[in-house]
């Protein structure tokens, strides 16, 4: 299963007696009813440990994307009307600013390292505090609050799964304790952020500017506000999009397949 | 005009030329914001008796940003999937738009000073294996201490490296020092990124080996207010970021790069060491 398709549910798995797994590419599932799927015995599985890495690399690209207005720049650069450049024309700094990472995974955390260098000051949230050695490597300060980290983040980037308790995490009110020079980043699923209070956000100035890899729904119609704003930079869902890594996909995609078909234990299986 | 005794040039502007000179009796000292200084005669100004300097501090942590956004934007196509995703066309994105790695890949950078430290630390946390090549080679606890290995020849550095980042400033020694022979070398895989002066490239070279598939992809942050005729072939490949001239645009970076300046202008007015002096040689 590839982009979430196709499209799982009662009647197709009626439809298909013999069906034993499913192998899910990418490490989110939340487009799968397991539940259902357990109850017609089908096995599934995912890829969760090879897209960290692009998906952490992806994080950062957006955040420097969107803070030195790359996008905008091109645009600027190659547009027919360009006879010369405004000098007050300016990007915000990444180096030594505040990143504040929302949800510390395997994908967080090497946002993390990858910021470290970059000389940012590291905030996290997470359901779990992470031990001593693995936030020193880092240099990342816990906050057990989210509002803390919202209050004093420049950036703030979300890597979280989603789940009922992640959908709509950050809205209206989380959007209002970001600092009207922040910038929110997303790689994680569109439903972790409330997408029409973001619109109002940005539309009002209440935070800076927005970089979305994902986005609810994929694609957005073709008229959606956000995909008009100036300070919104949206990618179609790229987090795992290199040559390497959508092989590697395929080739644990295939071992899981090839277990769940010959009853061994599967790699990845989702339970 | 007999009363200016400081210029401070910003983004290369004013011109200073011999009238300009002649009309300016009393000029001490020109402040450069930014680090490059090929748009100035050294030698012509000297020869007023007007000190020069430029800014050096300011700019390493942002420029080396810059590169690292610009090698991240072109290895992950972000520039033409924003566009796939804001299209009037769109309706899935294509399975096959894929990018390639940057964590792990090997990066070449070609020219040192300030920069090459600030760049290598950022690309060390990507987990890029790190090559170099400058006229001078580098004290080994300073290649260690940013995981860097010497390229004598520049051509093992091109051969070797999926991203070559240039770095240089710009002299007649370094003017299209990356040619039809040096693409040639690359990888047909590898992106060519330019964070220095546009010249330091051989443009028409360029098209050619991004057209017919010698070089991957190239990132160019291009020296603004020269901007390409606007029906250049730069201007319409997709495999191309342009940026005008991002290097060390950032509201702080303004700030600190005016306060260098403000102090070269007055350690000249006041006879005193000026700081980042630039002497003609």
């Amino acid at each position: 299963m590839w982009y979430h398709k196709p499209v799982i549910n009662e009647e197709l798995l009626q439809s298909l007696p013999n069906l034993k797994i499913v192998a899910s590419s990418g490490v989110g599932i939340d487009h799968l009813d397991l539940n259902l799927l357990s109850s017609y015995g089908v096995k599934v599985s995912n890829t969760p440990f090879v897209v960290s890495t692009d998906t952490a690399d992806l994080g950062m690209a957006l955040m420097l994307a969107s803070s030195r207005r790359i996008v905008e720049g091109y645009q600027i650069a190659v547009s027919p009307d360009t006879e010369y450049f405004p000098a007050d024309w300016l990007g915000a700094e990444v180096s030594g600013a505040t990143l504040g990472i929302v949800g510390m995974g395997t994908i967080g955390y090497k946002v993390a390292k990858r910021a470290k260098a970059f000389e940012m000051k590291i905030l996290y949230h997470n359901r779990n505090q992470r031990n001593k050695e693995e936030e020193s490597a880092v240099g990342a300060i816990y906050c057990k609050k989210i509002d803390d980290l919202l209050q004093q983040s420049d950036f703030v980037l979300l890597s979280v799964n989603l789940t009922p308790q992640t959908h709509k995490l950050i809205g209206k009110r989380e959007l209002e304790l970001m600092k009207p020079t922040a910038t929110l980043i997303n790689i994680s699923r569109g439903l972790v952020v409330d997408q029409d209070a973001l619109v109002e956000a940005l539309q009002t100035k209440v935070i800076k500017a927005a970089a979305l890899d994902v986005t609810y729904p994929e694609p957005l119609p073709r008229d959606h506000p956000l995909l008009k704003l100036k300070n919104v930079v949206i990618t179609p869902h790229i987090g795992s999009a290199t040559k390497k890594t959508r092989c590697l996909m395929m080739e644990n995609m295939i071992e899981s397949i090839q277990a769940g078909l010959t009853g061994l234990p599967i790699p990845n299986e989702v339970l | 005009s007999k009363k200016v005794q400081a210029i401070y040039l910003w983004w290369q502007k004013t011109i200073i030329d011999q009238d300009l000179l002649q009309s300016l009796p009393n000029l001490k000292v020109i402040a450069n914001s930014g680090v490059g200084m090929d748009h100035l005669d050294l030698k012509l100004v000297a020869s007023f008796g007007v000190k020069m300097a430029n800014a050096r501090c300011a700019v390493s942590s942002s420029t080396a940003d810059t590169g690292i956004a610009s090698l991240l934007a072109s290895a992950r196509r972000l520039v033409e999937g924003c566009h796939v995703a804001v299209s009037s066309g769109m309706e899935y994105c294509e399975a096959d738009f894929l990018g390639v790695e940057v964590t792990g890949a090997t990066l070449g950078i070609i020219g040192t000073g300030s920069i090459w430290c600030k760049i290598a630390l950022r690309a060390k946390a990507f987990e890029m294996d790190i090559l170099y090549h400058n006229r001078r080679r580098r004290k080994e606890q300073e290649e260690q201490a940013v995981g860097t290995t010497y390229c004598e020849k520049v051509d093992n550095l091109l051969q070797q490296a999926d991203f070559v980042m240039v770095v240089v400033s710009l002299t007649p020694q370094t003017c299209k020092l990356i040619g039809k022979r040096e693409m040639e070398l690359m990888k047909p895989t590898a992106t060519l990124i330019n964070i220095s002066r546009g010249a330091v490239v051989d443009q028409e070279a360029l098209v050619t080996a991004l057209q017919t598939g010698v070089i991957r992809a190239a990132a160019l942050d291009v020296p603004f207010p020269k901007p390409l005729p606007r029906d250049h072939t730069l201007l319409k490949l997709k495999n191309v970021i342009i940026t005008p001239r991002l290097g060390i645009k950032t509201d702080k970076d303004t700030y600190m790069v005016t306060e260098e300046a403000a102090e070269n202008i007055l350690a000249a007015l006041n006879g005193l060491p000026i700081p980042n002096e630039v002497l003609p040689s």
